[in-house]
């Protein structure tokens, strides 16, 4: 069944919508994350335009999250401080990021930003979640090797500004915090994701939080500053197709509560290096296109009427 | 005396007149096109017939030309490089008043029927339909062929030759394909009516696409009302995750 897409102004097939959101609802379900990194290059590849699918990949990445955060404040595995601080760097990031978005749209640049930003990001990511996940197995498998104990204090306890964090256990400076808000925010303009896949690890291995209440805390952050992303594409760019988000929730929602049910009968480091593989493949396939000659030199940007 | 005004009058009616022999009378299936969730392309049928005088002229053989050609719009056309081991956006060129969309049939060979007079005038080819004023000579030709090159992939550009029937040199018809990802806006129509190369009549209508029902409100609201639209989005992406979450652990008991 096709549908016309009043936004993207493109024809496409209601249940291959479906199925992409079912899919990444399916991999954000069994893996912890929004799926955002993962929408956003499918919906390039089944040709919606790039704007559109960044802004509408913010929107749906809003419904996949919310009905996570709910089951985490259920357990009380938010840190609602921690998140507010985040919060607050977070939508200075993703106002900067917006602009430079829009400026870069300008100069015919926002696709290999767009790009370049998936690649660096999903290659760093990608590459030290496959080394720490095979480790992890190893170490299982071996059953020996002296655990490594994580840091007690690096710089992020030496700078001023200090809050306690009392769900988290910490108490550190502001200033870092508000930067890994910050640089989360950014990616989130440019890249239409939550940002997870970034604050997580910045949160274990930077702010040293304890790993129980990450997810909850980025997820509560990821809410406010995609909700903001989305509302900002929308009133700047117009770039926010309700039809194609609808039908990308309808499936996301429903693919990642069966996403849940796998992700329970694997064990966390096969998980893990799953997931390091799926990033590195989005991450390979969109190297290549910056690197191997496209097929089409030109390309054609609309700027109105007249 | 007689004889000469006879002559005179024939005199004249071969030079001006010569044009007014023939008129083209024209209907199409459709002249508005409606976009809604279930648009997937749409075909329109021109058809009609050559009305003629009894001149014995005007009994001569004629070719028809049909255009439909999209709103005008300004682009921005850009080529690839390789700089620095990575293909990126350097060159670019601004095109003013290129047709959305650009379809041509005909009864004939386009290059046979229509002399480059007659195109350079009416802009009936694609090369001379896309090339904007003034600008011809400012870059050169490789950025207008990519465009034409590009929007004939995307099925939006598109010359049918011999896709005219006509029928007994007196009625004729075309259909022309509109696909599913059309922009909004009057579609110009234009029938040409030649004869050797040169105009001998033509007619046009416009065509009306416009989004509907749905298609149509979103797309207003999200552009007259952009802040209360990106809330409705909100709103449902919220309500739709609150609601999955209920309703699977209404499901597991």
């Amino acid at each position: 069944m096709q549908i016309y897409l009043p936004i993207a102004e493109v024809s496409v097939n209601a249940f291959l919508l479906l199925g992409l959101g079912g899919l990444v609802g399916l991999l954000s379900g069994m893996f912890g994350v929004g799926g955002g990194f993962l929408i956003t290059p499918l919906l390039f590849f089944i040709g919606i335009p790039p704007t559109v699918a960044v802004a509408t990949g913010a929107n749906q990445i809003v419904a996949s999250s919310f009905s996570a955060v709910l089951a985490h404040l259920k357990r009380k595995t938010v840190d609602l401080r921690m998140g507010s601080v985040l919060l607050a760097g977070g939508l200075v990031g993703a106002a900067a990021g917006i602009a430079l978005f829009n400026y870069l749209k300008t100069l015919g640049q926002v696709d290999l930003l767009v790009t370049l930003f998936y690649v660096v990001f999903l290659g760093i990511v990608g590459a030290l979640m496959a080394v720490e996940s095979l480790r992890a197995l190893r170490r299982v498998r071996g059953a020996k090797g002296p655990v490594r104990k994580r840091k007690q204090r690096n710089w992020v306890h030496t700078w001023p500004l200090k809050v306690k964090f009392r769900t988290s256990g910490l108490y550190i400076s502001a200033i870092p915090v508000l930067m890994v808000g910050a640089s989360v925010g950014v990616l989130a303009a440019i890249m239409g994701v939550g940002g997870g896949f970034i604050m997580v690890p910045a949160m274990i291995y930077i702010l040293g939080m304890p790993t129980k209440v990450v997810v909850g805390t980025s997820l509560f952050q990821i809410i406010f500053v995609t909700s903001f992303t989305t509302i900002m594409h929308a009133t700047t760019n117009y770039a926010v197709d309700m039809a194609l988000a609808v039908l990308l929730i309808i499936g996301g929602v429903i693919g990642a509560q069966f996403g849940t049910m796998i992700g329970y009968k694997l064990r966390a480091e096969q998980l893990r290096l799953l997931l390091a593989l799926i990033v590195l493949g989005v991450c390979i396939k969109l190297g290549l296109e910056l690197v191997l000659q496209p097929s089409e030199l030109y390309s054609i940007a609309e700027r109105g009427q007249g | 005396m007689r004889a000469r005004g006879i002559v005179l009058l024939l005199a004249l009616c071969m030079l001006p007149f010569r044009l007014m022999a023939q008129e083209v009378v024209a209907d199409l299936s459709q002249y508005r096109v409606s976009i809604d969730a279930r648009f997937d392309g749409s075909q329109i049928l021109i058809f009609g017939a050559i009305k003629r005088d009894g001149s014995p002229e005007a009994a001569e053989p004629v070719d028809v030309v049909i255009t439909v050609a999209g709103p005008p719009e300004l682009i921005t056309v850009r080529r690839k490089e390789r700089v620095a081991g990575i293909w990126i956006n350097t060159r670019s060129v601004d095109m003013t008043r290129v047709p959305s969309f650009y379809k041509i049939a005909t009864s004939g060979p386009l290059p046979l029927i229509v002399s480059d007079e007659t195109d350079r005038e009416y802009r009936i080819s694609i090369p001379r339909a896309v090339q904007a004023e003034g600008s011809g000579a400012d870059y050169d030709g490789v950025f207008p062929e990519a465009l034409i090159r590009i929007r004939s992939n995307n099925g939006l550009y598109a010359l049918r030759e011999n896709a005219v029937r006509l029928r007994s040199d007196t009625l004729f018809r075309a259909e022309i394909g509109l696909p599913a990802n059309l922009v909004e806006g009057d579609y110009t129509t234009r029938i040409f009516l030649m004869r050797e190369g040169e105009l001998i009549a033509r007619y046009e209508t416009q065509i009306g696409v416009r989004k509907v029902g749905l298609e149509r409100f979103l797309y207003t609201l999200a552009h007259e009302q952009a802040l209360i639209y990106a809330l409705v989005s909100l709103i449902i992406a919220i309500f739709a995750g609150w609601s999955a979450s209920a309703l699977f652990r209404y499901v597991r008991g």
